[in-house]
């Protein structure tokens, strides 16, 4: 019974978890893509430069969902709490 | 229909090889770390054994990858410095670059394995883990090497209240590093795969191609982090 509980929550949790670290990141990076495609309209000359740099921060923005994907993921695989 | 299988989702089984009763190794990992490792170096080999004026195209192509390297650690070590730590970086790159696109772009599932299954490198915690460490380990070793002593003067360098969290810093560093390429790698893998359980044809390539670039991405990302680390502390 109690090994049911906690691998229910752990479902939830997994995919609160998911969702939540999706939410952040995905505001971040529209804002990220936001400004770049403002600056290349100002500046088409710096394309090159702004995708660089671009590319990137949104790797470091991805970076934070995969966090909440890693706990995840060890949530529904390599469960510690369920014995 | 004749259908068969080039891949499948395994989580958490793997391949023991072992040695002794407490020493085990995860075997599908070492062998394509291996393969990796020997394809890379050949390719290097081959490419850089017989320099010509007019560079042929395997040449040219490891002209691109040096440059590309070398543009990055010049950027993020600084011009006096970087020619020391390059040779770290780009091994780093090549090695991650090739395993991520070993998992990526050879059908594994034809070889059949008695557990787990081969898949990249980088799909096991403790490669990535391995490589975190190393990265860490080339900082404090930049470190001692160029500023001596001095180095721990880098802990108080704002002001003296930031010692902890500069302290934990050096923890936090490696575990990012490693968990966010372990987690995009995986991440890559489910993400076919479950695209591939639900609909097994055409539908999953550009997934595949977008796991393709992502993986050569985050090559370029740890190796940037990494240059990045011991550019900081030299700096």
């Amino acid at each position: 019974m109690v090994d049911a509980i906690v691998s229910a929550a752990s479902v939830i949790a997994a995919s609160i978890a998911v969702g939540f670290a999706g939410l952040g990141p995905g505001i971040g990076q529209g804002n990220a893509a936001g400004q770049a495609v403002e600056g290349i309209a100002r500046q088409p000359e710096a394309e090159g430069k702004i995708r660089g740099t671009l590319l990137l921060s949104l790797a470091f923005m991805e970076s934070l969902t995969i966090y909440g994907l890693v706990v995840a993921l060890s949530l529904l695989f390599a469960n510690p709490f369920v014995g | 229909m004749y259908t068969f299988l080039l891949s499948k989702i395994e989580v958490g089984s793997h391949l023991y090889i072992n040695i002794t009763d407490s020493l085990h190794f995860h075997g599908e990992t070492v062998i394509v770390t291996s393969l990796v490792v020997a394809a890379v170096s050949l390719l290097l080999v081959s490419g850089t054994s017989n320099l010509q004026k007019v560079p042929g195209t395997l040449q040219n192509v490891l002209e691109i990858v040096f440059d590309l390297v070398k543009s990055l650690a010049v950027t993020q070590i600084g011009p006096s410095y970087y020619s020391q730590f390059l040779p770290f970086i780009a091994t780093i790159f090549l090695f991650i670059l090739g395993s991520n696109w070993a998992g990526a772009l050879i059908p594994w599932k034809l070889i059949e394995l008695p557990e787990g299954e081969f898949s990249a490198p980088t799909n096991d915690i403790n490669t990535t883990a391995m490589l975190a460490i190393l990265a860490s380990l080339s900082y404090f070793y930049a470190g001692f090497k160029i500023k001596g002593l001095g180095y721990f003067a880098r802990y108080i360098k704002p002001a003296l209240f930031l010692l902890p969290i500069n302290i934990v810093e050096d923890f936090t560093k490696p575990l990012s590093l490693n968990f966010r390429l372990f987690g995009n790698v995986v991440a890559d893998e489910l993400t076919v795969a479950v695209i591939c359980s639900l609909v097994p044809f055409i539908v999953p390539v550009p997934i595949m191609m977008l796991g393709l670039f992502a993986s050569s991405i985050q090559a370029l990302i740890f190796a940037t982090l990494a240059a990045n680390a011991i550019g900081e502390v030299i700096e």
